[in-house]
């Protein structure tokens, strides 16, 4: 197909293939969604052992360590305050405080290095060209995402000193000559790691990681049901433009300088959430039933009648809760075990709000 | 057994007309992890959406194959939808219809057309 030609693919691409990977386009990319192993088994292999995720489409950008000020001008979170060696969790806000993207900001001693969304990547690139000096684009390295309980014991195999990393740390690892930068992150809820690596010796390290008995390939449909159970926000889809940090619980994200100092984009709106509360919170919902509540279903305070008060943002089921779940933009005043109502084919389903994560942490802090 | 382009299989079980879904839509459905089964002693027609699969990707429907009467429901895949991917030919039958025209049937594949039809 003519749509095919233009998709981009990662340096594992070919590899994807040999695994009998099931590939789909996703944001311009031509990406694995499941490999043999389908989706329910694969998360809950990461959840039991290790998975191995290509995030090769993500953006990865480098910008000079003096960045940081110039920086803060764009996210909400307190970057010349990140030590040497450690990452934390950002996100792009607009004037009016929406969000334009979420991204990992590292501080690599001689410079910042971020990883932003496939969808945003240019965008954001000319967001930051359009503010900062020295935005350096790397395209020519690929990033994978190594996660579960095993992450650690596999990858000591091959760099011993991973193992003494905690969580949110990053340090950069020489392998068979190749720079490897490694964070201690990843998206799922697990402990893992997040492998920054030239695109060439992509294959060649996945292949080893693969060959150990605890690791298995996990492609972007069992990344996404690992990421909701784990309460994590999916841009585009739970934030957006037209969602503030505040409103989607990530306050913990802003520091406490920020908040003080304010000084960024949005920041009226934020720091005004933050003190008096947002009119609506990203929530947490447990379908009492079996029935998923997918993206888009409305959300109602009755069994009957009345206008919705919310909608779903992300929702399916969770395998390692084995019970649906999803996560809504709700009423601020309505409270943890209150339970809503789920619009699905025409019938109200109820629902819990429950307190997210819906499956627990295990990050190694 | 007979197969219609929706990818159910149909059985004939005397007056009855049993139905499931084949092993390739189970394949392409992914892990099925909610079946809502239609209602009992309820009158079908053809092309009626009568069921609901939820896999971990998104819902299908289920259409009534043929006009007729739901008579029995495989209660079995309400506890456990897994048995969607498990049986999809066996175990995992959805429901059966009480059909008076069984000429209805007549149109339907074979499973060697079927596998022509799948590619």
């Amino acid at each position: 197909m003519a749509d095919d030609a233009v998709l981009k693919r990662t340096g594992l691409y070919d590899l994807h293939i040999e695994l009998g990977a099931k590939m789909v386009p996703f944001a311009g990319w031509e990406m694995p969604v499941q490999y043999p192993m389908g989706v329910l088994k694969e998360h809950l292999h990461c959840r039991a052992q290790a998975g191995l995720f290509d995030v090769s489409h993500m953006g990865q950008v480098i910008l000079p360590a003096s960045a940081g000020k110039a920086l803060e001008e764009l996210v909400p979170v307190d970057v010349t305050g990140l030590g040497e060696g450690r990452q934390r969790y950002a996100m792009f806000t607009n004037a009016e405080g929406g969000i334009l993207d979420d991204l990992m900001v590292s501080n690599r001693g001689d410079h910042l290095f971020l990883v932003v969304n496939a969808a945003c990547a240019e965008a954001d690139i000319r967001h930051l060209e359009d503010y900062l000096e020295g935005v350096c684009v790397i395209r020519n390295r690929a990033l994978l995402a190594l996660q579960g309980p095993a992450a650690e014991t596999v990858l000591a195999r091959l760099m011993p000193a991973v193992a003494g990393m905690r969580f949110m740390d990053v340090q950069t690892h020489g392998w068979n000559g190749a720079e490897l930068w490694i964070s201690r992150s990843g998206y799922t809820g697990e402990d893992g790691y997040e492998i920054s690596l030239p695109s060439d010796r992509a294959e060649e390290f996945a292949r080893e990681l693969l060959a150990m008995e605890e690791v298995a390939p996990i492609g972007l449909g069992a990344r996404d049901s690992l990421r909701l159970e784990a309460g994590l926000c999916l841009y585009g889809h739970d934030i957006d433009t037209s969602t503030t940090p505040i409103e989607a619980g990530l306050n913990w994200a802003i520091q406490k300088r920020r908040r003080t100092e304010g000084g960024f984009h949005g920041a009226e709106r934020i720091l005004r959430e933050l003190a008096e509360g947002p009119a609506r919170l990203r929530m947490g919902l447990r379908p009492e039933g079996r029935a998923p509540m997918r993206e888009g279903v409305e959300i109602y305070a009755e069994a009957e009648g009345g206008a919705p008060i919310g909608q779903v943002t992300s929702g399916g089921f969770g395998p390692s809760i084995e019970a649906p779940m999803a996560m809504a933009y709700l009423p601020t005043d309505l409270s943890e075990g209150t339970v809503v109502y789920g619009e699905v084919r025409g019938k109200r389903l109820p629902a819990r709000i429950v307190p997210m994560p819906f499956h627990p942490h295990s990050y190694k802090r | 057994m007979k197969f219609t382009e929706e990818h159910e299989w149909l059985r004939v079980e005397g007056d009855l007309v049993v139905v499931g879904i084949t092993d390739h839509a189970s394949e392409q459905l992914g892990d099925v992890v909610f079946v809502e089964l239609p209602e009992l002693e309820t009158q079908v027609a053809k092309g009626d959406e009568i069921c609901v699969i939820e896999s971990v990707k998104a819902a299908s429907d289920i259409l009534a194959p043929v006009d007729g009467e739901i008579v029995e429901v495989n209660e079995a895949l309400a506890d456990n939808p897994g048995l969607v991917n498990e049986d999809p030919l066996g175990a995992a039958w959805f429901f059966k219809m009480k059909v008076e025209d069984m000429s209805q049937l007549d149109d339907f594949m074979s499973e060697d057309e079927y596998k022509d039809f799948i590619g």
